[in-house]
């Protein structure tokens, strides 16, 4: 289908002939691919798929997809994944046939809403049953657009997370805190989106361009898969004659990075350098090295990869998973759902232990306070009317340490055993993250 | 009768088990294991005594079980020590030559010797052995007597094994106030070593690791000279921590089945197998994913045994090791073990036997007795040493004397 370098211009023998695609799912899916094709990348690798037929379509030159579905009746999804899904399902044969013959298939979502949450799971499990690798870009909402967003964000994450071979998730609360506060939302988005577009850009150069020291694809899906964390990447590139430096600069004060604090955290990282001709062995190393001192605990993938169009030039991707954090989050975002919660808190009561002695009794609670959970369970089975809710999450909300506290058992209370800063002391299985199911 | 030199009693007061070793040195030198005597410890934690009372009452437990089996009465030891503040490094000692025949002289060997034994340590750190290598005279390697030889300069290498004094001084005091006395502190590894190479195997390079219950011990030998000690403050302890933690059952059952479904490498045969332990009254429990005990037994053992390559690769000593690797401790008995080991380290290993000593031969041939017999080795070497020295005081008097009688 698409054997046309990113650029246009690079010599075909640096050149793997990978057939790529990339899917914009919804909105946000749309706005990014559409950057991506003004960057001058070839449009007919790019394919939008969006449910709503009165949002606006491509302006570029590329694939359009509608999911029609006779539920929706000629609307969106209403902000329900459920929807999204299903009209994804009842054209799944359709996104099957799209990914026929295509190796790599990239899926550009924003979570949190109808159609990227929906659409994306059932958009990741056709591509892989086409045959296609699967890796998905995904963005998670802000956290002034509400925790219902999150949860289903999460939830979209966790399920595509099972479908694709591998997952990069960028939580824009992240990037609002590094922009200036004056930024506009208009401006706030197109970072955004600047960010996931510059993160597929990178994954593809690295995967089309064939390297002196290659980097595979199954390389980049066991760096992702089973990590359950959030990977962060960043894209820098820099000419001249001082690049490796700048170059370095740059991707350590790139904001997905914290200043480099990220780095230490990280448990893998991938690095891909894409440079011209006059690549030299000595710049490789400076820049590996200055990687590796800034992320002493991570394994480190590298790949080096040379392009004709690149002389003078030197970019570096650079893709990090951090350690778990996923399940204390998960756990910490389950009882500021005030619906759940006050769904739990209801049927708690009516099922009262019978077997004990003490039942204590049921918690008061005010009539009208009683109606509007009724209301609002019932506005639960027939979501999208759009009501706010009025409860703050903030009100429930329980803290929890991020801590995991890992006994020691009998090593408790003697000298911990230190070798190389990790405390040998703790089960070795637990250190390097073997699950046992 | 036996003279005062010709009981040598070895200590080990090990994580595990207390062990006491008598050895019975013959007129003609040869060593005989005439009694052994062990209890279960209780006060040790990773090698070092955590305990005072209940390890004071597992070493007379294990003395007076010696006492009983050698029938003797045992007045001094020679201790193992061990911990993971043990650090061994090689030093070199210079000495210029000062006779005007440049002779080197008995005088000269014990100056240089003293010169390598001077090495800028913490006033806490007390230097436990300071074992001697090869001289070099006037820059030629390789010198193993250098006595008679014509030199202007005359170098030794030692390699020296120190650790922190209150430490140490901890084990000696303890066993001091059992009313017994410490001849000389060894340390473990080394004295495991001495009980299973042959001068052979010495000679031709080889790893002896002493996977005990705290710690691991680990000694090389190159050129029949010791080259690289170390210790990792890791063994078969949190082996059944990691299984307790990870099985979720308590810290005993672990232990038991470590021992009985333990192994060092997850098989395809264990597979989705589970064992169901029972209770003391024979009532089953809760069923143990078979998978998961070996797959958390072989990352801990892996891990050991990875962490002790490193170590010998960083001191550039895995490449001389022709006689292969010697396992022994108690982490010796665990199935498939050398099997790891020479996934790990790329090098035949096997289960270390303590061949070179005669005795009570059945009982003392395991893995876990190597080091109370290399103490009683030890003890031996030293005896030796003294008698050799005693005898030469002897000589001198004897034709003193004859001069005298005659003049």
């Amino acid at each position: 289908m698409n054997n046309d370098a990113p650029s246009g211009t690079a010599a075909p023998a640096s050149q793997k002939n990978i057939s790529i695609k990339v899917f914009g799912v919804g909105n946000a899916g749309r706005n990014v691919i559409e950057q991506m094709m003004r960057g001058g990348l070839p449009p007919s690798a790019f394919v939008a798929v969006r449910s709503d037929p009165q949002a606006p379509g491509m302006t570029s030159a590329g694939e359009t997809l509608h999911l029609q579905a006779a539920r929706l009746r000629g609307l969106g999804t209403g902000g329900d994944p459920d929807r999204g899904r299903a009209a994804a399902e009842e054209h799944f044969a359709k996104l099957k046939s799209l990914c026929e013959g295509v190796q790599v298939v990239f899926i550009v979502a924003g979570l949190g809403g109808g159609a990227g949450t929906g659409i994306s799971p059932v958009l990741a499990r056709a591509a892989a049953e086409s045959g296609a690798l699967v890796l998905a870009f995904v963005t998670t909402p802000f956290e002034c657009e509400g925790s219902r967003r999150q949860g289903l964000a999460q939830q979209g994450l966790d399920e595509l997370k099972a479908a694709a071979d591998g997952v990069i998730c960028l939580p824009n609360q992240k990037v609002l805190k590094l922009i200036d506060e004056n930024t506009s939302v208009l401006e706030t988005f197109r970072i955004t989106n600047g960010l996931l577009a510059d993160g597929v850009l990178g994954v593809w150069r690295l995967l089309r361009h064939t390297g002196l020291i290659e980097i595979h694809f199954s390389d980049l899906c066991s760096l992702l898969r089973d990590r359950h964390a959030e990977s962060s990447f960043a894209v820098a590139e820099s000419a001249g004659p001082a690049r490796s430096r700048e170059v370095l600069d740059k991707l350590i004060a790139h904001p997905m990075f914290e200043g480099g604090r990220m780095l230490g955290e990280s448990e893998s990282v991938l690095v891909s350098l894409l440079g011209g001709p006059d690549l030299t062995m000595a710049e490789v190393n400076r820049v590996m090295e200055q990687i590796s001192r800034q992320c002493e605990q991570a394994q480190v993938v590298m790949g080096a990869a040379i392009d004709e169009c690149f002389r003078d030039r030197l970019a570096i991707t650079l893709i990090a998973a951090r350690k778990n954090q996923q399940p204390a989050e998960a756990e910490e975002r389950h009882p500021c759902n005030s619906e759940e919660l006050d769904t739990q808190l209801l049927t708690r009561t009516t099922t009262s232990r019978p077997g004990s002695r003490f039942v204590p009794p049921a918690p008061s609670l005010p009539p009208d306070k009683v109606g509007e959970i009724l209301a609002r369970q019932n506005q639960g089975q027939n979501r999208g009317n759009g009501r706010p809710r009025k409860t703050s999450p903030n009100k429930l909300r329980q803290t929890q340490l991020p801590l995991e506290i890992i006994s020691k058992g009998r090593f408790d209370k003697s000298e911990p055993t230190i070798h190389h800063g990790e405390d040998l002391d703790v089960p070795t299985y637990i250190r390097r993250g073997v699950a046992l199911n | 009768m036996f003279s005062p030199g010709s009981i040598i009693v070895g200590l080990e007061i090990g994580t595990s088990k207390v062990c006491a070793v008598v050895g019975e040195m013959g007129a003609d030198g040869t060593l005989n294991i005439v009694g052994l005597g062990q209890a279960r410890s209780r006060g040790v934690r990773k090698g070092e005594i955590a305990d005072t009372s209940l390890a004071e009452e597992d070493i007379r437990h294990a003395i007076v079980e010696a006492e009983q089996m050698a029938d003797v009465e045992i007045r001094s030891v020679f201790l193992g020590v061990t911990g993971g503040h043990l650090r061994g490094f090689n030093n070199r000692g210079v000495h210029i030559v000062a006779s005007t025949d440049r002779e080197i002289t008995e005088d000269d060997v014990e100056d240089v010797i003293k010169n390598a034994k001077t090495i800028n340590l913490p006033a806490e750190n007390h230097i436990v052995h300071a074992i001697r290598q090869h001289f070099l005279v006037d820059g030629q390697d390789e010198i193993t007597n250098p006595v008679g030889m014509l030199s202007s300069r005359v170098e030794v290498d030692v390699h020296v094994l120190h650790g922190n004094r209150n430490r140490l001084q901890n084990a000696i005091r303890t066993v001091k106030g059992l009313q017994l006395e410490v001849d000389d502190i060894v340390f473990n590894g080394l004295a495991s070593s001495l009980a299973l190479l042959t001068s052979e195997q010495k000679e031709l390079g080889a790893l002896v690791i002493d996977i005990g219950g705290g710690t691991s011990e680990y000694v090389v030998y190159v050129n029949g000279i010791i080259k690289h000690t170390g210790v990792l403050a890791v063994g078969g302890d949190h082996v059944s921590n990691d299984l307790a933690y990870g099985l979720k059952v308590p810290l005993s059952r672990a232990e038991q089945l470590k021992l009985e479904h333990g192994a060092a490498l997850v098989d395809d045969a264990v597979k989705g197998q589970t064992v169901t332990p029972a209770n003391e009254l024979g009532l089953p429990l809760k069923p143990i994913n078979l998978e998961h005990l070996r797959r958390i037994m072989s990352l801990r053992l892996e891990e050991i045994l990875h962490l002790i390559g490193q170590d010998l690769a960083q001191a550039g000593a895995l490449d001389y090791l022709r006689a292969g690797v010697f396992l022994c401790g108690g982490g010796a008995r665990i199935p498939q073990i050398a099997n790891l080991a020479e996934d790990i380290l790329q090098m035949p290993v096997s289960i270390g036997r303590t061949n070179s000593i005669s005795g009570l031969k059945s009982a003392l041939d395991q893995p876990e007795f190597a080091t109370a017999i290399g103490l009683v080795k030890f003890g031996s070497f030293h005896q030796r040493k003294r008698a050799a020295r005693a005898s030469i005081k002897e000589n001198i008097k004897q034709t003193l004397g004859q001069i005298f009688k005659r003049g």
